[in-house]
C-alpha cells in the first residue's frame, strides 16, 4: 500500500509540488535566519577566537562583554604574573583607530589589537601573506584582507604599503585573515608599544591580561586562582566568548527580529503545509472511504498518510537546506559575508522542526480519515 | 441461519438517538442466495443503500438477526470486520471511486496490495482479469481518460480480483448510459456470479432487471416482496 499512497501524493502535482515548496521554503528560512543569527553572534567574539596562544582572558571585575572594556593598570599585569597558577600572562590592548591611506585619504574605523612586544601573543595566526615576527619591525603593523581590501581596492596583496594611524606612519609588514568581527571592521595588529602609543590618550591602556595557565592546570582553575588572587575578573577564552555572545543576545534586539523570522517560517511552513495537506485529505476522502471498504485497517491508511508526510517533509527539508548550503556556497568568498556557515546543530534542529511540521499536517487529516465511515462510499 | 450467502430476521437500523431517532431499516427479512444475483430495487430513501452498508459491515445494526457467508459479522469486532470483508466481499460503487492517480491495472489490483502482496504480482494478476474483462488496451490508461462504462469494468476488476464470495454493488449503471449499462451488467452475471458466489445489486434502473434471478422489493424500511426469475 505504500506504493498507493505514494501514487495518491504525487497524482496530483499542484498540490505535492505546494506542500514540498511550503516545507522547503520553510526550511530554508528556519536554516538561512538561523545561520545568520549564530554567524553574527558568532561574530561578536571574533577577537577572543583569534587569540588562540593564550586561553584565559583577564579584565576589570565589571566588564560585561568584549567590546566595552576598562582599561586596567600596568601593576595588575605582575599580580596576574604573581599567581601561582600562571605559567606566563602578557598584555594585550584591544581599541578602535581611525586608519587612512595617504594616496586618495580614504579612512576607516580600524580594529587595533596590540600584542605583546616581545612574545607577539594574541597575533594573527592565520597569514595570509607574510610572517607574524614581521611585527618585531619598526612601526609596522599586520592587515587583515578586509581592511586590505579597502584601502587597497583592486590591487593584488603586497607588503610594504603605507597606511597612517593618528598621525603615525606604519608600514604594512604582513596581511593576515581574520575572524569577521561583529562590526565587519578592518582589523590591524601592532606590538603593544606601538598601539598604545597610536590611541592612548587615557591613564591606563592595558585592555586584557591575556595568559597561559602552569602545566598540570586546567584554564578553568587556574582563571579561579588568579580571580581570587587579583580580585579581577579571569575567565577561559570560551567562557569569555560566550560571556560576549550572551551579552548580545540579552541587550540587542537582534535575537528577537531573528526569532519572529523563524517563528514565522515556522507558522508559515506549518499552517501552508497543514491546510494544503487537508485539502489534499479531504479531496481523497471518497478514496480513503473506499480503501477502508474494501478492507484497509485504519492503522495502515494512517501508515499511508504519514509516509505521505514523510515523503513531502523528506523531500522539502532537502530541497530546503540545500537551498541554505547553496547561498553559503555563494557567497564563502566574500570576505563581508565570512564566518557565516550553516551549524549542523542547526540542520538537526531545522529536521526535527520540519519532522513537527509535517507530523502536524498529516494529524488532523489521519484523524478525519480515521473517523471517516466507510458507508460514505454509497453515497453518490 | 446459514443456508444462504446472506440472509437477515429482522435486521432493524436507526440513526440519531432519543426523539431524534430515524428508524430507517424496520425489521428486514432478506437472503441473497449462492450462484444467484439478487436485485434490492424500491424509491429512493427506502433504505437500500442502508441494508447493504449493514450486510457489507460499513454500518452496525441496531437490532434484528444477520448472517453473511455463515458468519454472525454483528459479532465481529472491529479488525475483525475488517479482515473478514478484505476476504470475502467486493464492491462496486456508483461512482467508480476508482483512485485517481492509479493506473486500470493498478486500481485493480488494490485489494491485493490490502492483503499484502507484492506490487508486480498483483498489477500481473489484475491485468490479466482486466484483459478477461475486454480492458486489456486500456490497461495502463488513468481513470480520467476512461468513459464511464470502462471505469466500471476497472471497478468490477477490482471487486472481483480477490475472488470474494459476496459482491455488493451499489446502482452500479446508474452514471451510465442504456448500452454501457447494459454491459456492465452482463459482465457482472457473467463474472461474479457462480456456484459459490452471491451478487447483490442495489439499482432503481428497471432496465437491468432481467439479469437478477431474485429482485427483492423494498419499501419505507422493509422488503415488501421478491420476484424470482419465471414468476
Amino acid at each position: 500500500m505504500n506504493f498507493v499512497a505514494w501514487k495518491m501524493l504525487t497524482g496530483d502535482k499542484a498540490k505535492y509540488l505546494g506542500l514540498i515548496f511550503a516545507i522547503a521554503f520553510s526550511t530554508f528560512l528556519m536554516s538561512h535566519q538561523a545561520s545568520i543569527f549564530c554567524g553574527l553572534m558568532n561574530r561578536t567574539r571574533s577577537q577572543i577566537l583569534d587569540v588562540r596562544d593564550a586561553s584565559i582572558w583577564v579584565m576589570d571585575p565589571k566588564t560585561q562583554y568584549l567590546d566595552e572594556v576598562k582599561s586596567l593598570p600596568d601593576q595588575d599585569l605582575y599580580r596576574v604574573r604573581g599567581t601561582e597558577a600562571v605559567e606566563w600572562a602578557v598584555p594585550l590592548f584591544k581599541g578602535l583607530a581611525r586608519t587612512r591611506v595617504h594616496r586618495d585619504g580614504s579612512f576607516r574605523g580600524t580594529i587595533l589589537m596590540g600584542v605583546d612586544d616581545v612574545s607577539l601573543v594574541g597575533g594573527p595566526q592565520d597569514m595570509a601573506l607574510g610572517k607574524l615576527d614581521a611585527l618585531l619591525q619598526p612601526d609596522s603593523i599586520i592587515l587583515d584582507r578586509v581592511g586590505y581590501k579597502f584601502f587597497f581596492p583592486g590591487e593584488p596583496l603586497e607588503l610594504g604599503k603605507q597606511v597612517e594611524i593618528n598621525d603615525h606612519l606604519l608600514t604594512v609588514a604582513g596581511i593576515c585573515n581574520s575572524s569577521a568581527p561583529f562590526v565587519n571592521l578592518p582589523v590591524a595588529y601592532a606590538r603593544y608599544s606601538i598601539a598604545i602609543k597610536l590611541v592612548g590618550s587615557e591613564r591606563n591602556l592595558m585592555s586584557f591580561i591575556v595568559a597561559q595557565p602552569r602545566k598540570g592546570l586546567s584554564a578553568d582553575d587556574a582563571a579561579r586562582r588568579i580571580s581570587a588572587a587579583t580580585g579581577l575578573r579571569a575567565e577561559t577564552a570560551s567562557d569569555f566568548g560566550w560571556r560576549t555572545i550572551w551579552y548580545y543576545i540579552q541587550n540587542t534586539g537582534i535575537p528577537i527580529n531573528f526569532g519572529i523570522t523563524v517563528l514565522i517560517a515556522l507558522i508559515v511552513g506549518t499552517v501552508v503545509a497543514g491546510q494544503t495537506f487537508y485539502l489534499f485529505t479531504l479531496e481523497n476522502l471518497k478514496q480513503f472511504g473506499a480503501l477502508k471498504a474494501i478492507g484497509v485497517t485504519n492503522m495502515r491508511i494512517t501508515g499511508m498518510i504519514l509516509m505521505q508526510a514523510a515523503i513531502v517533509g523528506s523531500i522539502g527539508y532537502c530541497i530546503g537546506i540545500a537551498m541554505t548550503a547553496a547561498f553559503f556556497e555563494a557567497t564563502k568568498n566574500n570576505l563581508d559575508l565570512r564566518g557565516f556557515y550553516m551549524l549542523p546543530e542547526i540542520m538537526k534542529g531545522v529536521a526535527v522542526t520540519v519532522a513537527g511540521i509535517a507530523f502536524l499536517a498529516s494529524v488532523v487529516s489521519v484523524r478525519k480519515v480515521v473517523v471517516l465511515e466507510p458507508a460514505v462510499v454509497f453515497r453518490g | 441461519m446459514s443456508k444462504h450467502a446472506v440472509e437477515t430476521q429482522g435486521l432493524s437500523k436507526d440513526f440519531g438517538t432519543g426523539d431524534s431517532v430515524v428508524r430507517v431499516l424496520r425489521g428486514v427479512d432478506f437472503e441473497a442466495r449462492h450462484g444467484e444475483m439478487t436485485l434490492l430495487v424500491g424509491p429512493s430513501g427506502c433504505g437500500k443503500t442502508t441494508l447493504i452498508s449493514v450486510i457489507a459491515g460499513l454500518l452496525d445494526k441496531t437490532g434484528g438477526a444477520m448472517a453473511v457467508l455463515g458468519t454472525d459479522t454483528a459479532a465481529l469486532s472491529s479488525s475483525e470486520a475488517v479482515l473478514f470483508r478484505r476476504r470475502n466481499l467486493g464492491f462496486v460503487f456508483q461512482q467508480y471511486n476508482l483512485l485517481p492517480s492509479l493506473t486500470a491495472a493498478e486500481n485493480a489490483a488494490v485489494p491485493l496490495l490490502a492483503a499484502g502482496m507484492s506490487r508486480k504480482a498483483a498489477v500481473a494478476k489484475s491485468s490479466e482479469l482486466l484483459e478477461r474483462l475486454g480492458m486489456g488496451p486500456r490497461l495502463n490508461a488513468l481513470p480520467n481518460t476512461l468513459s464511464g462504462g470502462q471505469q466500471q469494468r476497472v471497478a468490477i476488476a477490482r471487486a472481483l480480483i480477490h475472488g470474494p464470495k459476496l459482491v455488493v454493488c451499489d446502482e452500479p449503471t446508474a452514471a451510465l448510459d442504456h448500452e454501457s449499462g447494459h454491459s456492465v451488467m452482463k459482465l457482472l452475471r457473467e463474472t461474479a456470479v457462480g456456484p459459490d458466489r452471491a451478487v447483490i445489486v442495489v439499482t432503481h434502473d428497471s432496465r437491468v432487471f432481467e439479469f437478477g434471478d431474485r429482485i427483492a422489493h423494498m419499501d419505507d424500511g422493509q422488503i415488501t416482496h421478491v420476484d424470482t426469475k419465471g414468476n
